[in-house]
């Protein structure tokens, strides 16, 4: 069995499940997503299965893509990977499958935007429709920021600049909760704890095991459906009495997660890439 | 030796190519684009699609 790990840079991520895979008797060929070149009418059929790694969203669509146009299985799909790289597309299919989220608007120019916000009630947060790592979020307390932070966004143009995509501020408490789905399966969650209101750990959350109560797992099951299954990082939030689902993410990290849940999460995904090489049916969500 | 400032960089046992290191005499972060010789070249800047 010989799989293709897609990658921008090799990180502990990477070379923790590269081990994983080699564990397994797995053949494993780190192709770096900058040096690959792919002509479309010449399939490159070496790979039983592609693990896509990259760290840009951009090439690893493009090439999961071309990848699945040839036949050559790829973990996550591509489909999947779009829709997790697009917030607005995540939130089109969380609501589209009845998970709760949070209250979302779209804005398509400055005075719109200001609108949205007013409607939907300050606080609000401005995010990118592309990102992560909690890039380019914005909480907004009131109109005059409001106006402020729209037009400097419309200055900046480019077609990034011209969605205003906001949600209603949750006021979580502290921390946020991410959960990560293996097929149909949660394999571990963590709460993300930081005095900031943005709690990515790419931003210095702290991170601590989470137990998995049926809620929880319901949830993230259902989120993972909704986006189309596979190996996800889902972020909740706690919203009083409730959870609501705010991103998930289909390239997931999570070198902080393994020595406070426990669990071998590279493992777990080198378990999953070796089914999808076997063809065995691969269960999505709830 | 990094690009930067011309220093020494060590490579630690198991450090391969693709990876990144820090410089530790100008903090660079640089990426490690070839082994024996061991070379480096300043790590790209993060970009607006970069993440999970």
């Amino acid at each position: 069995m010989r799989v293709a790990m897609l990658c921008s840079r090799i990180r502990v991520e990477e070379k923790l499940l590269r081990d994983a895979l080699v564990h397994r008797g797995i053949e494993v060929e780190i192709v770096d997503d900058r040096e690959l070149t792919m002509t479309l009418a010449h399939p490159l059929r070496r790979w039983d299965a592609v693990l896509e790694r990259s760290i840009s969203q951009t090439r690893g669509l493009a090439i999961t893509r071309v990848l699945e146009s040839w036949g050559v299985p790829t973990v996550n799909t591509h489909d999947v990977t779009a829709t997790c790289a697009s917030k607005l597309d995540t939130s089109a299919a969380l609501e589209a499958s009845g998970v709760p989220t949070p209250d979302t608007a779209l804005a398509f120019s400055p005075e719109a935007a200001v609108q949205a916000a007013e409607d939907l009630g300050y606080p609000v947060v401005l995010k990118p429709v592309t990102g992560s790592w909690g890039r380019l979020l914005a909480r907004i307390n009131d109109r005059d920021s409001a106006e402020a932070l729209f037009e400097h966004k419309a200055l900046l143009g480019g077609p990034e600049h011209s969605v205003f995509y906001l949600q209603r501020h949750v006021d979580k408490p502290g921390r946020d909760i991410r959960a990560f789905v293996v097929g149909d399966d949660v394999i571990c969650a963590i709460y993300r704890e930081s005095d900031h209101w943005v709690t990515n750990t790419a931003r210095g959350a702290r991170t601590r095991d989470c137990p998995i109560d049926a809620t929880l797992r319901q949830m993230s099951l259902r989120a993972a459906a909704a986006v189309g299954g596979g190996v996800l990082a889902i972020d909740l939030l706690e919203d009083r009495d409730r959870l609501l689902v705010s991103e998930v993410n289909a390239t997931m990290e999570f070198k902080n997660s393994i020595d406070v849940t426990g669990v071998d999460i590279p493992g777990r995904v080198a378990d999953h890439v070796r089914e999808v090489v076997r063809g065995v049916p691969v269960a999505i969500g709830a | 030796m990094c690009p930067e400032c011309d220093a020494p960089v060590p490579l630690e046992d198991g450090v391969g190519r693709g990876e990144v290191v820090t410089c530790p005499e100008c903090n660079a972060e640089l990426e490690v684009v070839g082994l024996d010789p061991a070379r480096f070249v300043v790590a790209p800047p993060e970009e607006v699609d970069w993440g999970e």
